[in-house]
Parts: structure tokens; sequence; C-alpha cells
């Protein structure tokens, strides 16, 4: 690799060639490896969209500037490269905003390009002018505003290396139109950045390592709190080997899910607001918590005043600035978890196997009693609850569909329901919450990995937010399961209302188009589901067809997640599950 | 309590914003913050001064680092260190009144830099609590002041020989100050220098 430093300059160039900054644009997304990009075009992005054909990569034509974000960011969570999103000058630039805070907040590698007017016009309220730099400034990890053609290719090649370096995260460059019509001499390794500097902050040394290794080997009542930096990290074996070595069970944070094995028997499952009452007590009585690549957010740790007493904390983190943010910790191994976790392993000797630990002995004791007051274990009294629907989706796929939710209820059963045993499986908004994600995230995760089966997990609320996006799946003839569940409400609202403002269901009661006319209406097959006896039949038919599918699972309307932890409350002091039914176990479980 | 962060940052269009913009979304008020240039060419150096809780100091750095064109932040802290502000004071003053005011100014190694028939301005550097002396002592003495215009603090930490802005650019080969000076005295710069001493 030749150094970034000339890159500017024409002359070190012997090989370069003569092009438009339109299609330098896409010679650079080109050399970074990108094929496909979701994108709406405009006036201001003209110039790019004219130069595309030159080049081998697939546009997906979004039908608002915030699927593409989404579809974007869909396929970076698929498949670990960096999502590439297009959108024009002004409005255009402004639809991406929500996409690329929810990428921010669950730091999502993510390149967005925009155009822009004119730089002898930039300022002057031109038409379609918006500051998409300076809106975008606490969203991103960093932009950049190009004005030549000449800084197309380095501005683009550094935007990547941004968004995948590090923390990963979205970088928007904001290209004018002239930049985009002038030319330039091109030449893609001349245009390589500078090599990343490392946070400066990062801390791995032996001393840590030991103390932490000490920690480990001394700690009675360990819980490995795994994150989505195991997914980022790519430390899936590490983190096992950690687990399984020490016999240390594993809570999961919503968006480490799929990062260790939910089958695996050290597992415990989600943490956290809608976490099992027996995840959240290990939590509480655990004497060590080793957190992997998570940030102890506020959804994971209720009252930071009560959170884990007796614990102290191991924190492997990529990101300085989350060290004692909200959780003081006790060692902090500041750098990638894969590494740290290479450095730890050789200071640990395996357990015995024959280790008997009376701490997975006490998390298995209070998980007995949980299964009476788990809905999937009542009789089928003819409702159909939402969790029969996640359940016996995770039955028909054996556990192994990318599974893409939107925000709310059925976001929290899905985490609770289905069992993910593979990383990237699970993409969901973590972070911002952000309803209407699902439908084009998925749209994005199936063209990140055309083979495997992908299914939208949508509430009736959120699915309506980008319904839209059901034409760009039947454009893209896109092979997409999208399981609707409806229950006539904005259902996580609807049970805050319930819990915490005296049933007053103000704004939250909603009416929804008939969603299987309106996928007949985009061309697509659609499926109406009352009865859990009818699930896994609709299931089975939406697997088998070819091409986008629409099943609307009408549920039970004032079902609620539990258990719940109130927020700001203690770990826990959680609403239990009310225990209405005897345990019955029908045939279909067994 | 107060924080004191040295920062050299990129000299590009932006990065000011960047770094405001971050303290107002850890919602800490920026008391003062100075910014100009730094021993070399294209990194600016800022001295931001800041409220915030005594723990707060780690993650502000952490955070001004993950700024792509903050090249190095030095946290002061309780380091040993020289802290400078420059104040230019307006204050009205007659001819018959001026000598009360020259002599406050002497005391305080201050110097006056304009006289005006009704006003005269005065010149003071020092740490901060030795501008807010003179401040005190010219309205107790009943002088009124007209205007004030304060630089807000800058920092510098005592004996450490080497370039920061070279170390945090990690530029090779380069790092002792006779180096670091041989470079600079070769440039344009130094040409510069030579023209506002002699007039030119």
């Amino acid at each position: 690799m030749s150094t970034g430093k000339h890159a500017k300059a024409p002359t070190s160039s012997g090989t370069g060639t003569r092009l438009t900054g339109a299609e330098i644009m896409w010679a650079t997304l080109e050399g970074e490896g990108v094929d496909v990009v979701f994108g709406y075009p405009g006036g201001a992005i003209l110039p790019a969209y004219d130069a595309l054909r030159k080049f081998p990569i697939r546009h997906v034509l979004v039908r608002h500037e915030q699927g593409a974000a989404h579809a974007a960011d869909g396929y970076a969570r698929a498949s670990g490269k960096v999502g590439v999103a297009i959108a024009t000058s002004g409005p255009g630039a402004t639809n991406l905003v929500t996409g690329i805070a929810t990428a921010m907040l669950d730091s999502v590698p993510m390149v967005c390009i925009t155009g822009q007017v004119s730089s002898k016009v930039l300022g002057t309220d031109a038409f379609q002018e918006v500051d998409i730099t300076g809106i975008t400034l606490p969203v991103t990890k960093h932009n950049y505003v190009v004005t030549r053609a000449e800084d197309v290719a380095p501005m683009i090649r550094e935007a990547f290396l941004v968004a995948r370096s590090g923390r990963p995260g979205p970088v928007l460059v904001d290209i004018t139109k002239d930049a985009q019509q002038g030319s330039a001499e091109f030449d893609f390794a001349a245009a390589a950045p500078r090599p990343h500097r490392p946070h400066p902050m990062l801390k791995t040394e032996s001393a840590s390592i030991l103390q932490a290794a000490e920690l480990i080997r001394n700690a009675k009542k360990p819980v490995i709190l795994a994150g989505h930096g195991i997914i980022q990290s790519n430390a899936y074996a590490e983190v096992l080997t950690l687990a399984e070595r020490m016999r240390i069970p594993v809570a999961s944070t919503l968006l480490g899910l799929g990062a260790f094995p939910a089958s695996h028997p050290l597992s415990l499952g989600m943490m956290g607001m809608h976490g099992e009452a027996w995840v959240n007590h290990a939590i509480q009585q655990s004497d060590l918590l080793i957190a992997c690549g998570m940030r102890f957010d506020d959804r994971v740790t209720g009252s930071l005043a009560t959170y884990a007493p007796n614990a102290r904390k191991i924190h492997i983190e990529v990101d300085p600035a989350e060290i004692n943010k909200n959780v003081k910790v006790d060692v902090a191994l500041i750098g990638d978890l894969k590494e740290a976790l290479e450095a730890l392993l050789p200071h640990l000797a395996p357990k015995p196997a024959k280790h008997e630990s009376a701490w997975l002995k006490e998390i298995d004791a209070s998980k007995g009693e949980v299964a009476v007051r788990d809905i999937r274990n009542l009789p089928d009294s003819g409702h159909l609850y939402a969790a029969h629907v996640i359940h016996d989706l995770w039955r028909a796929t054996d556990g192994k569909a990318i599974v893409v939710t939107d925000v709310g209820q059925h976001q929290m059963w899905e985490a609770q329901y289905y069992k993910h045993d593979t990383p990237r499986t699970l993409i969901t908004s973590g972070g911002l919450g952000t309803m209407g994600f699902a439908l084009p995230a998925a749209i994005g995760a199936k063209i990140a990995c055309p083979e495997k089966e992908v299914w939208v997990v949508a509430g009736d609320g959120g699915f309506q937010m980008t319904a839209a996006e059901l034409s760009t799946a039947a454009q893209e003839e896109l092979d997409l399961n999208i399981a609707v569940v409806n229950n006539g409400y904005l259902g996580m609202v609807r049970q805050w209302q319930e819990f915490f403002y005296e049933k007053n269901y103000e704004s939250s009661p909603l009416r929804s188009p008939d969603f299987v006319k309106l996928a007949e209406a985009h061309g697509i097959r659609g499926l109406a589901v009352r009865k859990r006896s009818e699930v896994l039949p609709a299931v089975k038919e939406a697997r088998e067809h070819k091409g986008p599918f629409v099943i609307n699972f009408l549920v039970e309307k004032e079902d609620s997640v539990y258990p719940m932890i109130p927020a700001g409350s203690a770990l826990h002091e959680m609403i239990r599950r009310p225990n209405q039914n005897p345990l019955v176990e029908t045939a279909e479980d067994k | 309590m107060l924080h004191t962060f040295v920062a050299l940052v990129e000299d590009k269009p932006g990065v000011l914003t960047r770094v405001a913009s971050l303290f107002r979304r850890l919602n800490i008020n920026i008391v003062s913050l100075t910014v100009g240039h730094s021993e070399r060419t294209g990194v600016s150096r800022m001295t931001i001064v800041c409220e915030a809780s005594p723990t707060a100091g780690h993650r502000i750095a952490a955070s001004l680092y993950k700024l792509e064109n903050v090249l190095q932040v030095d946290d002061i802290g309780q380091l040993s260190h020289v802290a400078r502000e420059l104040a230019l004071i307006k204050v009205a003053a007659t001819p018959q009144t001026r000598s009360q005011v020259f002599e406050l100014a002497e005391v305080f190694r201050a110097r006056i830099v304009d006289l005006a028939p009704e006003s005269l301005m005065i010149e003071i550097t020092g740490v901060e609590s030795k501008i807010e002396g003179l401040i005190q002592v010219l309205n107790e003495a009943g002088d009124r002041i007209l205007e004030i215009s304060r630089t807000g603090r800058m920092v510098m930490r005592r004996g450490q020989h080497t370039s920061k802005v070279l170390d945090a650019m990690r530029v090779p080969g380069v790092e002792t100050v006779a180096e670091f000076k041989s470079e600079e005295e070769s440039s344009a710069s130094s040409d510069l220098l030579m023209a506002e001493e002699t007039g030119l």
C-alpha cells in the first residue's frame, strides 16, 4: 500500500486515469469491495447515478431514504461488511438521519453518500440545500464535505477506514455536484488513507490481564455479560472457551444474542428490562461480572445504585469512553475483545471436568418456577399469543433463520422465544429503538445473505412506518418472509400505560389496513392467521413460497411482555408473569 | 471542579464545532476556550477549561480522542504547568484621574496600551486570580470599567522538551526540539518572523 500523503498530488500517480468525480466515486466504492448500494436519486446526486451503469455495482431503489440507511445497516449487520446508502441533497439527506442515528447507537459500520449543491452556491439556501454535515455531526463517527473531484477517492477511502476501525459506526460523505462533474486523476492505491490512529487510551497491559485472571480464578459466582462487541470483534470462540474452561454462565444483552449459543448449557439468555428472572437474579447475586463488549446500558442495569452490589467488575471494551461511564469497574481491559481474551486465556487453568459448581446449581434451581408462568406451557385456549408465534417460528426454522425485528413488544418476545445459536442471526435496533427498522433492514440482510432464510418480525405500528418498502422487496424479487404481530395497539406503549399510567390508553389503539390486501396490492402473497393451530402451516407456506410473503398474525390484543423491570428500578424488582393457569404441557410442546 | 484540557487538533474547517458539540452533548459548560496555531503548520492548539464532576476527566479526554480530527489530548489536572491569561481592560479616566489608575496598573505589572481623553486601556497578563484582582481593585477604587476582553486560560506543562505535535502526528525521526527547530528555521514562517522584526 502506498502512503496516503501524496494522494492529492497528480504527479505521484503514474497509473492514474482521468475520470469524473462521479466515476471516481463508484470506482472507489468498487475498490473498497462494494457490490451493492441502497439509494434514491435526486438532482444533486444525478451525475453519480448517470455514471453508475459503467460499474458492476447493484443499486437497490428504496421507497424512502430512511429505508436506504436501514437497508445498508441490515446489510452490514448480516454480513459484517460496510453498508452503503446513497441519497440526494436536502430532503434526501435529512431522511437518512434516523437510519444514521440507528447505526451510530448500535455501532454499525456504514458509509452514507449524499449529493450536495454546487460548491459555488454552498451556504446560499440554494434549492434542496441543507447543512447535512452539521445535522449529522452528533450521529456520525465522522463526516466529510467534498468539493473537488480529486478529493473524492481519498475521502471515501478514509470514510471506509473510519467506519470499520475501532468501535465501528456510520460515516457520511457529502459530495457537491461540481465535485461529481469535475474530473481528476484516479489512482485507487494512491488514495489510501494514512493508517488509522488507534485510540491512544487503549490499555491491555499485562498487569491488568493478570489482575483480571486473578479475579476470575477466585470468583465463586461469576457471570459473563455478552454484548454486541463479541460479534463486532469476531470473538465467539474466545468467549466460548472462557465460559467452558472456567464454567461461567453467560448472560446476553439484546444485541449480544447469538454471540453465545442459546442452546449451550451455560447460556442464561437475555438480561435486563425484559430478561428472565433467573438471569437478572444471577447478575444481582454475582461476585464477578465479566463484561465483554457491552456498555452497561440503562435497559440492562436498571437502577445503578443497586446494580450487582456484591460483584467485582471486569470490563473488556474497545471504546475507552465507555469505561466507568455508567458502572464503576475494578479492572478495565481497553482494546479489541478478541485480542484481550487471547491474552487473558493462557492465564486461566481449566476447572476440573468433574467440578460441580454450586453457583450453576443455584441458578438452575431458580429456573424451575419460571416454567410454570411461561405462556408456551399453557393449553391452547383458542387465543393466539405472540409468544406462540415466535416459538413456532423458531421451531419451524430450526432456529437457523436471520430474524430482523422492529421495536416494541414483538421485539422482546422475539428475544425471549427465538433461540439464536449463531451470530448475526438477530438484527434489531437496540440503542436507538427505531420503529420502522425491520422491513428495510431485512431487505439489506437478505441481499447480504441471499442463501439464508430471512424473517421480518414487526408489530402493526412499526410495520406501517416503513411499509412502503414492500414495494422494494417486490421489485427486487426478494425471498423475504414477513410476520406482522398485529395486536391493534402500539403494544409497548399500551403496556406502559397499563402498568404506569392507570390504563389510560391514550393514542395507542391503532387501526391498520388489511395487511393481506396491502401485500396483494404489491403483488405479494399474504395470509392472515388467527389461531395457534394455523401458525405452523402458515409459516410452512411462507417458507416454501418463492418471493416475499406477508403473514398477518392477529394476536391477543392486551398481552404484555413479562417479566418487566420498570425503568429506573433495581434489577431484581421485576413485574413477574401472572401465574394464571396450572402447568399443562400441550402436545405441540413435546 | 474545573478541568483543563489541551487538545492538538487538525487545522481544518468545522473542527471547533466538533469539539464544542462534544461538550454540548455531554451537557458540560465550557468556561473558556482558546485556539491558536501550534509549533506545526496545520495543527491548532486548544486550551479548554470546563466545569465538570471530578471523575469526568477520563471520559472527556476519551471522547475528545474519538473525534477524528483530534491528534492529542492532555488532561492537565494537577500536573505541574504554567497557566496564563491575557486581558484588555478599558477604564474611564480623565487627565485628572489617570494617575491613580497608573499606580494600580503598576502594582499589577500591567501596561497602559492606549490613552484617550476619557479613557485608557490596560493590558494585563497572568493567572486568572491576578486579572480578577486588578478588576476588583479598579472597581473598589471607583474607576468605571467600560470594557473587558479576556482570552481565557492557556496552559503549558512544565519541563517537557519534545514537540507534542510531532509526537501526536507520529512523525518518524523528528523528535527533539533541536531537530524541530532546524526544520522550522528553513521554512517560510521564520522568514516571516524576521520580516516582522526588521519592520519590513
